[in-house]
């Protein structure tokens, strides 16, 4: 889904605006951290600005992250659709959004969550895992291997 | 439709049409005599836990049709042993035979070799999750003992919530115009997950604890075994075991349809009296005889013969 892009809101200003890259908002606070995780953000080079425990009318408080210079891949946008499906992705272009799209989860994801059945196939040997999305809001996957139903913390990344 | 090369792997896999279309080529495979269907097709039965019953119904099922049947052996004495992978051994297996039927502990193991063989595989059994050949043989004889599937009251008893065989069977009625009886102390009750399953496809279904309140609706009754280690304290194990304990005077004191049928996966303990075996209403013996022509007529369908 592509909204029209807006001006940056005087929330993300407050911590301070990047010339090009990529703003994820709306992340759901406790999974704010998870993002950065996931966007190895701790190897990051060029500058990242995280904040927390920001008010929002949608999610209550939130958390948002901006990182200078740097696209999303397909992959990255999964795994933040899984922890954080409210998240918004704003592509941000000489200071100005151009581009604000909500994360959205794929019909399958392959490779990028563990499944929790410690008895399935994909935990006893080296086989890449996949699972079908049966639910999106909140996250609802089946194992293909296992037929293992995941949801909530249940859903683990790799 | 399952046809040439396809592989049988879960039940989910398959639509209500999808189902009636294997159950017609049982019906086939029972009606006539089909030696000589799969001649110079092979088997490879790799079944590394034990699985009596099932091994020697496949194998039974290939012979019967004029085709070969080679065994891996017991997965102690091959090369599991010597730590090859679950992948690799069914390259190898793959490549000696036509189709493979796989039972093995680990759940999802079948859908990785079906993934990988390059020949059909049919499941005999992953884990606690599928064992689907047992639930197409639940389906055929539910519709040869009654003729019909839809309209059905079907009900379940025992353990409710471990059960692999009920959990399929239940699923795949759900794909059918069934009402569905599910009779468990709490404990063993079915899971939530099958339930939600259940309301999204708009089945009807109820749970009770008390077997003789739902016993009078029932077309078809579905037993399974209670087991011991589900129970922390054995005096409770002991009080569920009478309380689901199936005899003739159970039946008579609840006034069953004379039309009942009981089925069971077998092996049974002793929730089903050996009083019932020799009336109209016990049908588990016949039940696992239908394993010979479903596990035919799947044979058959993967290898493009039928």
């Amino acid at each position: 889904m592509t909204m029209a892009p807006k001006d940056n809101s005087r929330q993300e200003m407050s911590v301070s605006a990047i010339r090009n890259g990529t703003v994820i908002d709306h992340i759901s606070n406790e999974a704010t951290f998870k993002v950065a995780e996931i966007l190895r953000l701790d190897q990051e080079e060029h500058v990242v600005l995280v904040g927390m425990n920001l008010s929002s009318g949608q999610v209550g408080r939130k958390g948002l992250i901006k990182i200078e210079s740097r696209e999303l891949t397909p992959e990255e946008v999964n795994k933040i659709a899984l922890i954080a499906p409210d998240a918004t992705l704003n592509i941000i272009k000489d200071f100005g959004v151009a581009e604000k799209r909500r994360v959205e989860l794929p019909r399958a994801v392959e490779g990028i969550v563990r499944c929790v059945n410690p008895n399935c196939v994909t935990n006893k040997q080296a086989v890449t895992t996949a699972f079908d999305v049966i639910g999106s809001s909140p996250p609802v996957l089946r194992c293909v291997y296992c037929e293992r139903v995941l949801s909530g913390e249940d859903i683990v990344l790799k | 439709m399952l046809g040439c090369g396809d592989s049988v792997i879960s039940i989910r896999d398959f639509e209500r049409e999808e189902i009636l279309h294997v159950l017609s080529a049982a019906a086939r495979m029972e009606a006539g005599d089909h030696f000589g269907l799969l001649e110079g097709k092979v088997l490879g039965t790799m079944f590394l836990e034990p699985s009596t019953r099932t091994r020697l119904s496949f194998t039974s099922a290939m012979l019967k049709l004029g085709g070969q049947v080679l065994d891996f052996g017991e997965a102690e004495h091959s090369s599991f042993k010597k730590g090859e992978s679950l992948s690799d051994a069914v390259r190898i297996v793959a490549g000696y035979c036509d189709v493979i039927a796989l039972r093995h502990p680990w759940e999802g193991a079948a859908r990785l070799a079906a993934r990988i063989a390059g020949v059909p595989v049919i499941n005999g059994g992953d884990g606690a999750n599928q064992h689907p050949t047992q639930t197409f043989l639940d389906l055929y004889t539910v519709q040869k003992v009654q003729g019909r599937i839809d309209g059905l009251n079907v009900g379940f008893v025992g353990d409710l919530k471990y059960g692999r065989t009920v959990h399929s069977l239940v699923t795949a009625l759900s794909r059918f115009e069934c009402r569905q009886f599910f009779v468990s102390p709490s404990t063993l009750s079915v899971p939530a997950g099958l339930l939600r399953t259940l309301d999204d496809a708009g089945v009807e279904y109820e749970e009770s604890e008390d077997l003789q309140d739902v016993l009078p609706s029932l077309d078809i009754l579905y037993s399974t075994r209670i087991q011991q280690e589900r129970f922390a304290d054995s005096l409770e194990y002991e009080r569920v075991k009478g309380a689901y304990r199936i005899g003739p005077e159970v039946l008579a004191a609840a006034g069953v349809k004379e039309t009942l049928r009981i089925m069971h996966p077998l092996p049974r303990v002793d929730e089903l009296s050996t009083e019932l075996d020799d009336t109209p209403y016990a049908v588990y013996f016949e039940q696992a005889r239908n394993g010979l022509p479903v596990r035919q007529a799947l044979l058959a369908l993967v290898l493009g013969k039928a």
